[in-house]
């Protein structure tokens, strides 16, 4: 469905110094630098997929999107959408995709969400019957009904993108790219979005790349994850085995009855928290079953959970190890 | 987007781009405020002319002529280049270039979808200039002049806004070009007829201007409305015209397309 091979956009941006003089020498001589917003990468989505596109700000992640949905002119390599070069904006193309950014929004501000609704429908050509159809079940999932008659400047930013996905979704897009969808968004509406967004892609098959600061949307949406740093691709595979390679210890939470002195924790695993009646153990792999039996056998246990190391705390984990090796190559490098 | 999809499409979009337009009453009023610079030149020009005529202009022809450029300001003025600038800079030209059909035609709808209210304001103008100086002076008088006036209406719309768009698309080259904006508005003002006929400037610098698309915009469908030229000189001022319309649009299309090709997308 997508394929993306050597991509590479760089951009050249007018770089100055503050102040009076340095605003007056770039009226006559402007210094321009070079920025690898994405450097080389490479990466295939079959048909279907739900894929989460991971990095640090600034890593490429926003680029490689807009790339993706035709907004950007790659510097350099091949990309392909369902068959199409996206660069080259076809009408066909067009229609199967659409870009959702939680940052910009399609709505029309002084309008309610349905006449943008029906602006979509219009302009995607929708047949009639489809529209109905499609929008009274995005109303009913996203349960927008109380809200799409309203202008839209006087939604709230959780109601005001459950109308944006709504918008993005009428031409019923066979690829879809989310960037940051959930952003600023409290817990339970990012907990709406994920179910909906998961739903549609169960639903209509539709391919699906979502970047997100939040590792929540990643885990419950993404089997896989493409992990991109500095313009470099770092890490393409499954989340599972992404976690397993960065941090292969598991944390082993114990609620206990009563407060428990951390001399009793610490011969049992790393302790890494320790407050309010719960402790946290990293353990290796192979120690948990032992770790267990320990810490029922002696300790006042109350329930007890194995869990993965929290995904924020991997891809720290994972974007340190880049750094370092950045540096080190850099360091390698003879002057 | 194919012809028969954008046919469909404009209908809905034209309808959508009128309810936006309407949605701050208090804005659109100011707007009107704003447009009355016809008037004022009116009075000035009617003082001028209080003893003696200007050129073939008594004070009658004046209030003809200065009615007629407000009501024909209402019905050609478009203001794309601001909201390109505005979309680039911002980077919401994004939206606009996800959908299946040019942007440029989303920004035509927009300035289109505003004309229902601009004739509302421009009809009773209209009438008073009936009233005030007589058919003859205030509208076309045949159904040749009707026809022809209307086609320089379109024609001096469509002008106006390509050169908007042209002007709009710079933006995508160079950081900002709302200065540029304000500069064809200066040559406007002073090429066009919108301050004074242009039968009013020396000889060698009417013929210049009659070879600049300022006139096109604004003077001509005056004088074509006010009856100003016979027949063959009409035919030929309204060929003239279209000639800009074709070259604007050419322009335009072709600075457009160069210039998404380097939109960064900024902001998000």
């Amino acid at each position: 469905m997508i394929s993306v091979h050597g991509l590479r956009k760089h951009y050249k941006v007018h770089k100055r110094p503050p102040g009076l003089k340095a605003a007056l020498r770039s009226l006559f001589h402007r210094t321009y630098t070079s920025v690898k917003a994405v450097d080389g990468i490479s990466f295939d989505i079959r048909p279907g997929e739900r894929v989460g596109f991971l990095g640090p700000n600034g890593a490429g992640k926003t680029t490689t999107l807009k790339v993706l949905s035709g907004l950007l002119h790659p510097s350099e390599g091949e990309v392909r959408v369902d068959g199409h070069v996206p660069r080259l904006r076809e009408e066909a193309f067009l229609k199967k995709i659409m870009l959702v950014m939680g940052q910009k929004q399609q709505l029309l501000w002084d309008l309610p969400p349905a006449e943008t609704f029906e602006l979509n429908r219009a302009i995607y050509d929708v047949p009639t019957l489809q529209y109905k159809q499609t929008l009274d079940e995005l109303v009913g999932l996203l349960e927008i009904g109380d809200l799409i008659g309203k202008p839209t400047r006087q939604l709230s930013l959780g109601e005001r993108m459950k109308c944006e996905l709504a918008a993005a979704l009428i031409h019923r897009p066979r690829v879809l790219f989310l960037d940051e969808p959930t952003i600023g968004l409290d817990v339970s509406m990012q907990a709406t979005m994920r179910t909906f967004i998961k739903d549609y892609n169960e639903k209509y098959g539709a391919t699906l790349i979502l970047t997100s600061h939040y590792m929540d949307d990643v885990a419950a949406l993404c089997p896989r994850v493409i992990v991109i740093d500095k313009g470099l691709l770092s890490y393409d595979g499954s989340l599972e085995a992404l976690v397993q390679r960065v941090r292969p210890e598991k944390r082993v939470v114990l609620r206990l009855s009563e407060e428990v002195d951390a001399s009793r924790l610490e011969p049992l695993g790393k302790l890494v928290t320790h407050e309010a009646g719960t402790a946290v153990l990293q353990v290796k792999q192979d120690a948990v079953n032992a770790t267990i039996s320990r810490a029922l056998s002696g300790l006042p246990v109350t329930d007890l959970t194995v869990e993965n190391a929290p995904l924020e705390e991997v891809m720290s984990e994972l974007f340190a190890e880049n750094k370092a090796r950045r540096l080190q190559a850099a360091e390698s490098v003879p002057a | 987007m194919n012809a028969r999809g954008l046919l469909r499409a404009l209908p809905t979009m034209l309808r959508v781009s009128f309810a936006e337009s309407v949605a701050y009453r208090a804005e659109m009023f100011v707007w009107v405020l704003s447009t009355t610079m016809p008037l004022v030149n009116m009075v000035l020009w009617m003082a001028v002319a209080k003893s003696a005529p200007v050129g073939n202009f008594g004070q009658a022809d004046f209030v003809g002529y200065f009615l007629a450029t407000f009501a024909v300001r209402q019905l050609t003025s478009a203001w794309a280049a601001w909201l390109i600038n505005w979309e680039v800079k911002q980077g919401t030209l994004a939206m606009r270039l996800l959908r299946p059909i040019s942007p440029l035609w989303g920004y035509a709808s927009d300035n289109v979808a505003g004309f229902p209210m601009r004739v509302v304001v421009a009809l009773p103008v209209v009438l008073l200039s009936i009233a005030l100086v007589g058919a003859d002076k205030a509208v076309p008088q045949h159904a040749w002049q009707w026809g022809l006036f209307l086609v320089a209406v379109l024609g001096g719309w469509a002008i106006t806004f390509l050169a908007n768009v042209a002007i709009g698309a710079l933006s995508l080259f160079l950081d900002s070009s709302q200065k540029m904006m304000e500069v064809w508005m200066v040559l406007f003002f002073v090429c066009s007829g919108y301050m004074y006929p242009v039968e009013f400037l020396p000889e060698g610098l009417r013929t210049v201007i009659d070879w600049l698309p300022f006139r096109y915009q604004m003077g001509l469908p005056v004088e074509l409305m006010t009856n100003a030229h016979d027949l063959p000189t009409a035919l030929g001022l309204v060929a003239r015209q279209w000639a800009w319309v074709l070259g604007m649009g050419a322009l335009a299309v072709g600075l457009w397309k160069q210039g998404v090709k380097r939109f960064a997308a900024f902001g998000g």
